[in-house]
C-alpha cells in the first residue's frame, strides 16, 4: 500500500478497484514501454501494481505493424521472400527456409541434397547467434550491462560475416529460393565455417562460465516466471520455452524436415520451467547446434543447389492450401498459404513463435515484482518484427 | 561459498580483457574511418545500371523491358520506355529507357531486380557512404547517377562480371555466326 496514493483523486474510468489488503489501497497503472530498453523493441506492457506486486499485465503491441500478410497477398511468391527476412530480423535465414519449405510443399519442388545441407548449416548458425544474443540481452536486463552482450555480439559478428560472404547481406540475407538456395557457397566458405565451429566450444565454455554460477543470476532467475508444462502446451507455446518446461517437442525431431534425420543431436529439457531453465536451455541448445554444424559441414555433398524445375518469375502453383513449419530459434515458425492458381497467394498467414509465446506472459508475471517482469520478458525471447508483422 | 560464482565470472572477464590485447580472435573491431575492411565480393547495397564502352547514355545494356519494375517487391523502380529503338550489342534493334529512376529511400537491397534481369543490365553496387541532406531529390536516383561502367562492375564483383562477359561474348558470337549465312547468299547473288 502506498500511502501517498491514498489522497490522490481517482479519475473516472481509471483502475477502479479495492484489490489487495488494505481498504484504502489503490492500484497503480504503469505503462512499461513502448520505448524502454528492457522491452526488446516497441512493445508496451500495461502493468497494474499493488505496491511492487503485479496484479494484472496486459501486453500491447502493434507499433511495428507493417501489413506484411496483406502485402504478400498482393505480390508474387518470390516477392515475399525478402519481406520474410524482416519478420524476425535476427534470424532471416530461418524465416527464408520456413517460407521456401511451405511453397515447396505447395508446388512439389524438391531441393537437391546439397541445398538441404546448406539450409541446415544456415539455420543452425542462425540459432547459435540468436541464442547468444538473447542470453546477452537477458543478462543485460538483470544488470550485467554490456559485458555478456558484447561477448555474444563478437561471436555473432563472425556468423554475420559468414552470411555476408555467401549472400551479400549481413542480416537481410534473402538467400533461399523455392527448390534450393540462390547461390553456391563461395570458395573458402566451408573452411571459414569450420574454423568458427572449432572455436565455438571455447566461446561457449567462457560464456557459460561467465555468469552461470553467479549467485546474483541464480537469485534473480531461479523460481521466477514459472511456466507449468500443462499451461505451456495449452497456450501453444513452442521452442526453447516449451522445452524448458519439460515437454519434449522439437520439430527437428518430430517433423524431421530437411535432412535433420541424418544428424545425431540431443534435445535438452528443463525441469521447472523458470527463467533459469530457459537460460540454460539456450546455452545447451547452442552446443547441440555446434555439433549439428560440425556434422553437416563434414558430410556436405557436392552437386547442384537448385531444383531444375524451379523458376524465378511467373510461379503459378496449383490451387490448394498448405501449412509448412520449421523449428526456428524462437519456436515453431509456420506459414499458411492458400493458392488459387494465380501468381500471388490468395491467403498468406504467418504463425510467429514470438507472438504465441508472449500470450503466457501475464500468467508468468502475476504476483511477481516489476523487476521480475523485465527478466521474465527477457527470457521469452521476442522480436517485435515478428510479433507485429 | 557465497560469491564464488561471481569471482569465477570475473576471471572470465579478465581473460577476455587481457586476451583482447594478444588475440585477434577476441578483438574483431576495426577503427572505421581510418581502417576499412575489404567488402566481400557478394556484398550488395543499391542497384546500378551497367553500360559498355564509353557511352554512359548510349552503352546502357537496359532495354526497358520493365521486368524489374514489375518484380521489385517494394516497387521502387520507375522506367519510361523510349519511343524509338537503337541497336544493342548484337545489333538487334531494342528499346532503351528514356528515364530510369530508383527511389533508394524505398529500395530494400533485396537483389531481386538483378536476378530477374535477362539482359545483365542491372547489378548491385557496394558503395555505402551515401548520406545526403536532401531526402527527396537526393534519394531519387536517375539514369545519370545509376549508370556505371562495366569496368566498375569488374572492380567490385570480379568473378561474377567475368562470367557475365563470357556469356555475352558467346551470345554475340552466336548472333554473328547466325547473321553470316544469311548474308552470304545475298553476296553470291
Amino acid at each position: 500500500m502506498i500511502s501517498s496514493l491514498k489522497e490522490m483523486p481517482r479519475e473516472a474510468g481509471e483502475t477502479g478497484g479495492m484489490a489487495g489488503s488494505g481498504a484504502g489501497s489503490q492500484l497503480l497503472e504503469v505503462a512499461m514501454g513502448p520505448h524502454h530498453p528492457s522491452t526488446h523493441g516497441v512493445f508496451r506492457m500495461d502493468v497494474q501494481l499493488e505496491g511492487e506486486r503485479v496484479v494484472r499485465l496486459k501486453p500491447v503491441f502493434g507499433y511495428l505493424h507493417r501489413n506484411h500478410e496483406q502485402i504478400a497477398e498482393k505480390t508474387s511468391y518470390l516477392g515475399s521472400m525478402p519481406y520474410t527476412d524482416r519478420l524476425d530480423y535476427l534470424c532471416s535465414m530461418s524465416n527464408n527456409w520456413a517460407y521456401a519449405l511451405t511453397v515447396e510443399k505447395l508446388t512439389g519442388l524438391q531441393p537437391p541434397e546439397r541445398a538441404e545441407y546448406i539450409r541446415v548449416i544456415m539455420a543452425e548458425l542462425t540459432r547459435v547467434q540468436n541464442h547468444a544474443g538473447l542470453i546477452g540481452f537477458l543478462l543485460q536486463d538483470m544488470g550485467a550491462s554490456g559485458t555478456p552482450l558484447m561477448y555474444a555480439f563478437r561471436e555473432r559478428e563472425k556468423i554475420l560475416d559468414l552470411f555476408e560472404w555467401v549472400s551479400g547481406a549481413r542480416m537481410m540475407c534473402n538467400y533461399m529460393r523455392f527448390g534450393g538456395v540462390r547461390v553456391d557457397l563461395p570458395e573458402g566458405w566451408v573452411e571459414g565455417a569450420l574454423a568458427f565451429v572449432e572455436r565455438a566450444p571455447r566461446f561457449l565454455d567462457e560464456y557459460e562460465g561467465l555468469l552461470r554460477n553467479s549467485e546474483i543470476v541464480m537469485a534473480r532467475t531461479q523460481g521466477v516466471g514459472l511456466l507449468p508444462a500443462e499451461l505451456a502446451v495449452n497456450a501453444g507455446v513452442t521452442g526453447p520455452m516449451l522445452r524448458a518446461s519439460g515437454v519434449n517437442y522439437d520439430l527437428r525431431k518430430v517433423d524431421r524436415y530437411g535432412v535433420y534425420d541424418r544428424f545425431s543431436f540431443r534435445v535438452p529439457l528443463g525441469e521447472k520451467g523458470d527463467v533459469y531453465d530457459r537460460y540454460m536451455m539456450r546455452l545447451l541448445e547452442m552446443r547441440e547446434s555446434v555439433s549439428i554444424l560440425a556434422q553437416a559441414l563434414r558430410d556436405l555433398p557436392g552437386g547442384p543447389i537448385l531444383d531444375p524445375k524451379s523458376k524465378l518469375r511467373g510461379l503459378r502453383p496449383k490451387a490448394g492450401e498448405v501449412y509448412g513449419r520449421i523449428e526456428a530459434p524462437k519456436g515453431e515458425l509456420g506459414f499458411y498459404l492458400i493458392s488459387d492458381g494465380s501468381t500471388n497467394p490468395y491467403r498468406y498467414r504467418v504463425r510467429p513463435p514470438s507472438l504465441i509465446n508472449l500470450t503466457v506472459l501475464e500468467d508468468m508475471c502475476l504476483d511477481r515484482s516489476v523487476a521480475d517482469v523485465v527478466v521474465i520478458l527477457g527470457s521469452v525471447d521476442i522480436v517485435l518484427g515478428e510479433v507485429d508483422r | 561459498m557465497l560469491g564464488e560464482g561471481i569471482v569465477r565470472g570475473l576471471a572470465e572477464t579478465a581473460r577476455n580483457f587481457f586476451g583482447s590485447f594478444a588475440e585477434k580472435e577476441r578483438l574483431t573491431t576495426v577503427q572505421f574511418p581510418e581502417e576499412r575492411r575489404v567488402p566481400f565480393e557478394a556484398a550488395r547495397n543499391f542497384p546500378f545500371l551497367v553500360y559498355d564502352g564509353d557511352g554512359k547514355e548510349s552503352g546502357l545494356r537496359c532495354v526497358a523491358c520493365l521486368i524489374c519494375e514489375k518484380e521489385c517487391p517494394p516497387r521502387c523502380i520507375h522506367i519510361d520506355k523510349s519511343k524509338d529503338k537503337k541497336p544493342d550489342f548484337v545489333g538487334k534493334a531494342q528499346f532503351y529507357p528514356a528515364a530510369f529512376t530508383i527511389d533508394v529511400s524505398v529500395c530494400m537491397s533485396c537483389q531481386i531486380c538483378v536476378e530477374v534481369c535477362p539482359f545483365e543490365a542491372i547489378k548491385m553496387d557496394t558503395a555505402f557512404e551515401l548520406s545526403t541532406d536532401d531526402r527527396f531529390a537526393g534519394l531519387l536516383w536517375g539514369k545519370d547517377r545509376l549508370a556505371k561502367s562495366n569496368e566498375h562492375y569488374h572492380a567490385i564483383h570480379p568473378t561474377e562480371a567475368a562470367e557475365v562477359d563470357e556469356r555475352r561474348g558467346q551470345e554475340k558470337a552466336a548472333a554473328e555466326a547466325k547473321a553470316k549465312p544469311a548474308a552470304q547468299p545475298a553476296e553470291a547473288r
